[in-house]
């Protein structure tokens, strides 16, 4: 005999006590668990809903304005090229994504349009430190992740294939053009093109995105710069920032390292997404006190019954010399196991809830989430344990003369 | 052994003082043999419960050996109450879910006896009390008086120099009753202890010294042998 035989042999002694008992916890973190799995990967989808928007804050000169960012960054001030060294070195967390850029206006074919410097992720990589900063596609890391995600929130294949060629390399010589550039000018992939007395040889034509960017030819930054003639600098930094970390103080972070630049938000977008997350946290926590209290509630009342019906068992148990400590034992064991069970039960039942249900209701994919079995197993544990040490306690401190009456 | 100095229960029944037991002195001897009787709520049961350490006197004093019960943590009472005392119930007071066999062995559990020990020493326990066939059968399948046997063994489990039986033969037809007294008093031979409360003036009349109490108060307390007759007065 042990303690564990004890409560084990007892449980199953009153099956359908135990069975409601279960069941309450179990469908508790089964909820808790679907709506976590759910909100995670909703999250993330509204992320990169977010993130095709474009980045959400921006590094200009001081005496750019915003505005004269979205008419075609043609601010006549520029700022170091150091700053993105600065920025990738930093130990700020919640930059997922660095993009200079050095505008400017250029004829082409009577024909005005931007000539664009970007800086191709192959010149990240040739830095360690720099790598894991993209151009262009976000490196997929961080708050928005959702590159594991198999076969959804894939953009079309073309895009895809232009943003990669673009992401790994860029030489000197290439240029890529927007598709208002290719269609004024009739030009398509494999042409070339002469920028400022320079040629360039067109690697890609970029889909039409409905922006100034289908009016621009995008050509590698430090070609850009040497045909301006303006050294090392840049006229804007496009930053995809993580919307809990710019909530957090990023912006002023930022501020504060480069004190010589203005820093400034896309407001629209970080906030969109700060609220959806912020309503999808709280949406869940609203649903995790109510588990609780009914956990609690439920499992009290089930162990509040149990002992009174087993008054007689624990005075019995004390006359035998059982002190108070092991009937405490015994409930909380009880407890215990009963919060491992459901626990373990509900994590399983809300991951399957979730993936059934998420593209039902939320439209997304929904993936298991192995770690949620530590919140729920937490939760579910701790759930039983605080409701069970009241009616432990009483137990306890149950009067022995029950055991010598009729009961 | 056991000794009873001026204990006084009082009971708060809704705001209402009920005397449970009034100043009572005694000493049991050890190898005794008690039988307490009285009326109903004559306070038979409450002087049981506070002799075995399991309810504390309103005022007074119980003591065990050198030991002062209630002046003792209850952690130290309880392990006073395993290594001296065995209780014997009226309703046998068997766990449900347990079997026989695994019933002997709760009092060695608490007394953290290994699980192998614990086994032989029931098997060996049970066999003793005639029920070396009935190790795996759960009280609802035994008889009253299979059940109160399983119950002899289990307070004999962590052989006890002092037994409290609170009315044994209360729910047994007398042949039982009979076997049941029998052991008591082969238990009593082995220089154990004996304290019962009972209604049954044969089991009385086995007893070494009868004590009788009368609303909370002892009324007597002589040795049987100087009794002129059995109890016929307040029994069933």
């Amino acid at each position: 005999m042990q303690l564990r035989k004890l409560v084990w042999r007892e449980m199953f002694e009153r099956k359908s006590q135990l069975a409601t008992s279960f069941i309450a916890i179990l469908l508790g973190i089964a909820v808790v668990v679907s709506i976590k799995n759910i909100t995670f990967y909703s999250e993330k989808a509204v992320a990169r809903e977010l993130d095709a928007l474009g980045a959400n804050i921006l590094v200009l000169p001081k005496s750019a304005s915003v505005q004269d960012y979205y008419s075609a960054d043609m601010q006549s001030d520029d700022i170091p090229e150091e700053y993105v060294t600065t920025l990738t070195l930093s130990d700020l967390q919640g930059l997922d994504n660095l993009s200079p850029k050095l505008s400017a206006a250029v004829e082409i074919g009577d024909r005005r349009f931007t000539l664009t410097g970007i800086l191709p992720k192959s010149e990240f990589q040739a830095k360690a430190a720099w790598q894991g900063a993209g151009i262009f596609a976000r490196p997929l890391e961080g708050c928005g992740d959702v590159a594991d995600v198999p076969d959804v929130f894939k953009p079309p294949v073309q895009k895809t294939l232009v943003r990669q060629r673009v992401v790994d390399d860029l030489a000197s010589d290439e240029a890529l053009i927007g598709f208002d550039v290719a269609d004024l000018l009739s030009l398509k992939e494999g042409d070339s093109i002469e920028v400022l007395e320079r040629t360039f040889a067109i690697s890609a034509v970029l889909p039409q995105t409905g922006t100034v960017d289908d009016a621009r030819v995008f050509a590698h930054l430090h070609a850009v710069q040497e045909m301006l003639g303006k050294g090392p600098v840049i006229n804007a930094i496009e930053i995809v920032g993580c919307c809990q970390e710019i909530s957090a103080g990023l912006v002023e972070k930022i501020n504060k390292l480069l004190p010589d630049a203005k820093v400034v938000t896309v407001t629209q977008v970080v906030d969109t997404q700060v609220k959806t997350n912020r309503m999808m946290s709280r949406l869940s926590m609203v649903f995790i006190g109510i588990i609780i209290l009914v956990g609690v509630a439920g499992i009290a009342n089930y162990m509040y019954a149990n002992v009174f019906e087993r008054r007689r068992e624990i005075g019995t148990l004390m006359a035998l010399g059982a002190s108070s400590g092991l009937i405490v034992r015994m409930f909380l064991l009880k407890g215990l196991l009963l919060g491992l069970a459901g626990g373990i039960g509900g994590f399983v039942l809300g991951t399957a809830m979730a993936v059934i249900l998420g593209p039902r209701v939320a439209g997304i994919v929904v993936l298991p989430m192995p770690m949620l079995v530590v919140l729920a197993v937490g939760l579910s544990v701790g759930v039983a344990l605080l409701a069970s040490c009241l009616p432990a306690r009483s137990a306890a401190r149950l009067d022995p003369c029950a055991t010598f009456q009729e009961v | 052994m056991l000794r009873a100095e001026a204990i006084t229960k009082i009971y708060d029944h809704h705001k209402t003082a009920v005397i449970g037991l009034r100043d009572a002195t005694f000493d049991i001897p050890a190898g005794d043999f008690v039988a307490i009787v009285g009326p109903s709520g004559s306070g038979k049961s409450t002087l049981l419960l506070m002799l075995g350490g399991m309810l504390s006197p309103t005022s007074g004093r119980v003591l065990l050996e050198a030991h002062s019960l209630y002046d003792v943590s209850p952690n130290r009472r309880a392990r006073l109450r395993r290594g001296n005392i065995g209780f014997v119930f009226q309703t046998f007071n068997l766990v449900p879910y347990l079997t026989a066999q695994e019933n002997v062995q709760v009092p060695l559990f608490l007394a953290s006896v290994g699980e192998a020990e614990q086994e032989k020493r029931a098997a060996d326990l049970l066999r003793r009390v005639g029920l070396g066939d009935r190790l795996p059968h759960k009280p609802s399948e035994l008889s009253v008086g299979e059940q109160q046997r399983v119950a002899l063994a289990r307070v004999l489990a962590n052989d006890p120099k002092i037994i409290l039986a609170d009315e044994p033969t209360g729910n047994l037809d007398p042949e039982t009753s009979a076997q049941i007294m029998e052991f008591l008093d082969e238990l009593n031979a082995e220089g154990r202890t004996i304290v019962t409360v009972t209604h049954d003036p044969r089991a009385a009349q086995r007893a070494k010294h009868v004590m009788r109490l009368v609303g909370g108060a002892i009324e007597e307390n002589e040795p049987a042998s100087m009794r002129p007759a059995p109890l016929t007065k307040d029994v069933r």
